[in-house]
């Protein structure tokens, strides 16, 4: 049962912290490159846009939402399978995400990256 | 890709393993923390340690975000993903921990990984650049 709990909070913690990387990415592309932003029209203006982009407060909303699943998950199961896992998983959940929602061209190289990546959390945390 | 974008996502990397580790070592200092002490929780920020990872988290989602307004979030992630093999080069060689093999083989997929993604192009849609009517051309034209 316990076991069930803990994967229960890592399923929410990998969904929410997609679910605002997505959001995130998508906020900062509508902004647009935050360098050139920044040379043209000055700070004020990019934190302006950044700030009422409603995919950014999303995005804040649902990273927040994962840090107190990853805190409640915590407190009810091992911080050496809840922490690594989420982590890994969500590797591979952003670019199936960023492949279907973000329309990111995810070729072999970046499969291969996020499932080596994913993979070497694991073993770093074991 | 420039050095300046290079800078930012070494500022992701370098913040967010830098700003974790302080964040725990300011933590532990502190001790465990009741929720029937709540107040404990906002004091904590009063330790040197803890105050500075939260400045350097905020570093850390400063450079992420600035680096998302140029790059594919399936190439920043992987990119920064360095940091997890920062933070066991500091505890071999500054904290002199033990590394068990099987990490050194989770630091070498993490390398490979990073190697990887960082031969292709830093960005593959726009959707900014592209309106609707042209965006699948335009996405058909970036295939290989």
């Amino acid at each position: 049962m316990k076991q069930a709990y803990a994967w229960s909070a890592i399923a929410a913690i990998v969904l929410a912290s997609t679910t605002g990387d997505v959001l995130l990415s998508r906020a900062m592309k509508q902004v647009g490159d935050v360098g050139e932003l920044w040379r043209q029209s000055g700070l004020l203006t990019v934190l302006g846009r950044v700030l009422r982009n409603p995919n950014f407060l999303l995005g804040v909303l649902a990273m927040t939402t994962a840090f107190y699943s990853l805190l409640f998950g915590l407190s009810w199961g091992d911080v050496s399978l809840i922490a690594p896992a989420s982590a890994s998983l969500t590797f591979i959940t952003n670019a199936i995400a960023a492949k279907l929602f973000l329309h990111e061209r995810v070729d072999h190289r970046r499969w291969l990256a996020a499932l080596l990546v994913a993979g070497g959390v694991v073993l770093l945390a074991a | 890709m420039t050095f300046r974008k290079y800078l930012v996502l070494a500022g992701v990397t370098l913040c967010a393993s830098i700003g974790d580790s302080l964040l725990s070592r300011g933590m532990k200092q502190v001790g465990s923390i009741s929720l029937h002490h709540f107040s404990d929780l906002i004091l904590a920020v009063l330790n040197p340690s803890v105050a500075l990872g939260i400045f350097l988290l905020l570093g850390f989602f400063a450079s992420y975000m600035i680096a998302l307004s140029w790059a594919d979030l399936t190439y920043v992630l992987p990119a920064t993903s360095l940091g997890y093999v920062l933070l066991t080069l500091i505890a071999k060689f500054f904290l002199h921990e033990t590394v068990t093999t099987s990490r050194w083989i989770g630091v070498l997929l993490i390398s490979a990984g990073v190697g990887f993604v960082t031969q292709g192009p830093a960005l593959t849609h726009n959707p900014a650049k592209c309106q609707k009517a042209n965006c699948e051309t335009a996405s058909a034209r970036n295939q290989p």
